[in-house]
C-alpha cells in the first residue's frame, strides 16, 4: 500500500562549521558567507526514513519547509534524493519564530495539504536545538506521535517504530496517520543521483505565504512567538590546555602519563 | 482563573528510587520556590512509588503527589500526559520543571502545547526575575556555540533542565513535607502508541553515567576494532568505560547507548580522555562537566584542545599504546 508522507525540513547554517566561526553580534548569530546553509542533520535522517518506506511500500513524499530566503540548490536536495513535491513557506513574516509559531504554521500548512499517512520530523533543529516542533505539530493536529525513531516499518495502516531509549530501544506500534520524529541510527541520507538532480532542477517549489495557510502575518514568525528571546551571548572560554611534548608521538604519550601522575590525577 | 503559584517538579524514578535528575530538579526548584516564597511540589508517577516520596521530601520538596497506576510502570506518553495534565490543572503551578531526559524530551513539548503555554528545553540556568516573578531561562543554542536567555509571560512556565547542570541539596531526613495521596485514573483506551516490547542493549561493564573515568573515541578512530582493543585496554586499566562521539555511533562502530553529546548521554566523570575527537560543540555539550579533560588528537587546531586541560598532538595509534603502557608501569610502581 503506497504511503503518503510529509517531511518537515529546515534550512540551517552548517552545524559542522568550526565553532570559532559562530559569532554573536547584536543579539544575532552571524556567520561568515563561506558557511553554507544545509538541510538540518536530523531532517536529513527524517528524509531518509521516508525514502526507505518509499523504496519498499511506494508512495509520495512532500517536503515542507518554513523560513525565508531559501537557497534553492540547498533545499531542493529534498527533491534530488527522491522527494516528489517541495512546498516552501517562504516569507519575511516567517522569520524569527519560536517553536510555537513554527509548529503552528507547519500544522496549518499540513492541514492545507490535507491527506497524509505519516509526517516525519527530525528530533531537533541543528540551529536552535529546541526539539519541540514535531511534538507541537502532532498536538495541534491531534494525531499520535512517536519520538526518537531509528527504524520505521509500515504495514496495514500501522507503523512499527524502533524508539531509542537510554539503554536500548522499544518497539512501538501506532495507527496512522501519525507523526514520527527521527533520530540518527536510521542511516545517513542517500546521495542524490544524476537523474534525481536533473529532475529537481526542473521542478519548481510551491510557495506559500501566511495568507495561503489562513494566518495573518501577526500570527507567524517573530510576531507569533510565545517566548521572548532576551539575550543571545557566548560565554567566554579561556583556553588553558597544557600540550605535552615528546621527541615522538609515543614519547609524548608516555610523558602524558607521567604528567598526569604529577598532577595527581591518577 | 486562580493565580498560578509554586514550583512543580515532574519527577522520575530509576529502579524504584528517585532518579538523580529529580534530586537535581528539587535542588534547583527549592531555590526558586524560596525566592518566590512559595511551595515546591514534586509529582511522582509509577505503578508503585513507595519510599521515593519520602526521599523527595528529604531532597527539598514541600509536597509530594504520588500517583500510582499499573499503566505508569514505564513511561508512555499518552498515559503519563493524563496524570501530569490532571495534576497541573488541579494545583495550577507557576512553573513546571522537567528533566531533559528520555522522558522529559518526549513529555515536555506535548504538555506545553496541550496547556497552550511556552517551553524552554535543555536549560542550564534558571532564576526568578524579582520584579515580574517570571522564570529567566538560559539554554545553549547552535549546538552549544552560544547561549540564549528566554522569558515568557504565559503560565505555567514549562522548562526542561539538562542533567548534571544543577546541584541537588544534601539528603536530609529531618526536612518536613507532606505526601498528598493522589488518585488519578488513567484511561488506557486513550493510549495511541502501544509499546510492544522493550529491549535492553546495554554495553557490558561499567555504566557510562557512573564511570569515574571515560575514554571516548571520535570519528578519527576510523572503525569499530580500536574501540574494543586500544581504547578498551586504556579504559579497563583505569576502571573506566568506553564512550564515543556521534560519528562512531552513526557509523555503527559502537552502540548508540555509548554516544556522548547533545543528543546522546551527558556525562561528568573525574577524568575524560578524548581520543581522535574533534570536539564539536555538539559533543562537548555532553562532556564539558567533566573534572579533567585530556585530549589526544593529530590536529593541533582541533577544538577539543580548547576544552582540555592536558593534551598530546599526535596520531592516536602511536600515542595511546605508549600512554597506556606508561600508565601501567606507574600504577604498578
Amino acid at each position: 500500500m503506497p504511503v503518503n508522507m510529509i517531511v518537515c525540513c529546515k534550512q540551517v547554517p552548517d552545524p559542522e562549521a568550526p565553532p570559532a566561526v559562530f559569532k554573536v553580534v547584536n543579539n544575532q548569530m552571524t556567520l561568515p558567507p563561506d558557511v553554507k546553509p544545509v538541510i538540518g542533520q536530523y531532517e536529513e535522517f527524517a528524509l531518509e526514513a521516508a525514502l526507505k518506506i518509499k523504496d519498499t511500500a511506494g508512495g509520495k513524499i512532500t517536503a515542507l519547509s518554513l523560513g525565508n530566503n531559501f537557497v534553492r540548490d540547498v533545499i531542493k536536495k529534498a527533491l534530488a534524493v527522491g522527494g516528489d513535491e517541495l512546498i516552501l513557506m517562504e516569507d519575511e513574516a516567517f522569520e524569527g519564530g519560536d517553536s510555537w509559531s513554527t509548529a503552528n504554521a507547519l500544522a496549518m500548512a499540513i492541514k492545507k495539504i490535507g491527506e497524509y499517512d505519516i509526517i516525519f520530523c527530525g528530533r531537533q533543529s541543528s540551529d536552535w536545538d529546541a526539539g519541540q516542533v514535531g511534538l507541537g505539530i502532532a498536538e495541534i493536529l491531534g494525531i499520535p506521535a512517536v519520538t526518537l525513531a531509528r527504524k520505521v516499518e509500515v504495514t496495514d495502516g500501522k507503523a512499527k517504530v524502533e524508539r531509542v531509549i537510554p539503554d536500548g530501544y522499544q518497539v512501538v506500534e501506532v495507527t496512522l496517520p501519525a507523526l514520527i520524529i527521527v533520530t540518527s541510527g536510521i542511516g545517513a541520507l542517500r546521495y542524490p543521483n544524476l537523474k534525481g538532480i536533473m529532475a529537481a532542477g526542473k521542478k519548481q517549489p510551491i510557495i506559500w505565504k501566511p495568507a495561503d495557510i489562513g494566518l495573518e502575518p501577526s500570527q507567524v514568525g517573530a510576531a507569533g512567538r510565545r517566548s521572548k528571546l532576551d539575550k543571545l551571548f557566548q560565554p567566554v572560554k579561556e583556553a588553558k590546555c597544557e600540550i605535552i611534548e615528546g621527541e615522538t608521538p609515543a614519547e609524548a604519550g608516555a610523558n602524558l602519563a607521567v604528567r598526569l601522575k604529577e598532577a595527581k590525577l591518577l | 482563573m486562580a493565580e498560578n503559584k509554586g514550583i512543580l517538579v515532574c519527577g522520575e524514578l530509576a529502579n524504584g528510587k528517585l532518579a538523580s535528575i529529580t534530586t537535581e530538579l528539587l535542588g534547583c526548584g527549592r531555590k526558586l520556590a524560596d525566592d518566590l516564597k512559595e511551595d515546591l511540589s514534586c509529582l511522582l508517577t509509577s505503578d508503585s512509588v513507595g519510599g521515593a516520596s519520602k526521599e523527595a521530601i528529604a531532597f527539598g520538596a514541600d509536597k509530594v503527589y504520588a500517583v500510582e497506576h499499573p499503566a505508569l510502570k514505564e513511561y508512555q506518553a499518552d498515559s503519563y500526559m493524563q496524570a501530569v495534565e490532571k495534576l497541573v490543572n488541579e494545583i495550577s503551578p507557576r512553573a513546571i520543571l522537567i528533566g531533559q531526559t528520555s522522558m522529559g524530551r518526549d513529555l515536555a513539548p506535548r504538555l506545553a502545547f496541550k496547556l497552550g503555554t511556552s517551553l524552554t528545553t535543555d536549560c542550564l540556568d534558571l532564576s526568578i526575575d524579582p520584579a515580574t516573578k517570571l522564570l529567566i531561562q538560559t539554554r545553549p543554542v547552535y549546538g552549544g556555540n552560544a547561549q540564549a536567555v528566554f522569558t515568557s509571560e504565559l503560565v505555567p512556565q514549562v522548562v526542561t533542565v539538562r542533567t548534571k547542570a544543577m546541584s541537588p541539596l544534601g539528603h536530609d531526613d529531618s526536612r518536613k513535607g507532606e505526601v498528598v495521596p493522589t488518585k488519578i485514573d488513567i484511561d488506557t483506551s486513550k493510549v495511541r502508541a502501544k509499546i510492544l516490547e522493550t529491549v535492553k542493549e546495554e554495553a557490558v561493564g561499567i555504566k557510562l553515567e557512573d564511570a569515574p573515568v571515560i575514554v571516548c573515541g571520535g570519528r578519527g578512530i576510523g572503525g569499530s576494532e580500536p574501540f574494543q582493543t586500544t581504547l578498551k585496554e586504556l579504559a579497563d586499566l583505569l576502571h573506566g568505560a568506553v564512550g564515543a562521539s556521534r560519528p562512531p555511533a552513526d557509523n555503527g562502530w559502537v552502540p548508540e547507548a555509548v554516544h556522548i553529546g547533545l543528543t546522546g548521554k551527558i556525562v561528568a566523570p573525574d577524568i575524560y580522555i578524548a581520543i581522535a575527537v574533534s570536539g564539536a560543540s555538539q559533543h562537548t555539550a555532553g562532556c564539558s562537566g567533566s573534572k579533567h579533560i585530556i585530549a589526544i588528537n593529530k590536529d593541533p587546531e582541533a577544538n577539543i584542545f580548547r576544552e582540555a586541560e592536558f593534551g598530546v598532538v599526535g596520531k592516536y595509534e602511536e600515542v595511546v599504546p605508549a600512554f597506556t603502557n606508561k600508565l601501567k608501569e606507574l600504577l604498578a610502581g
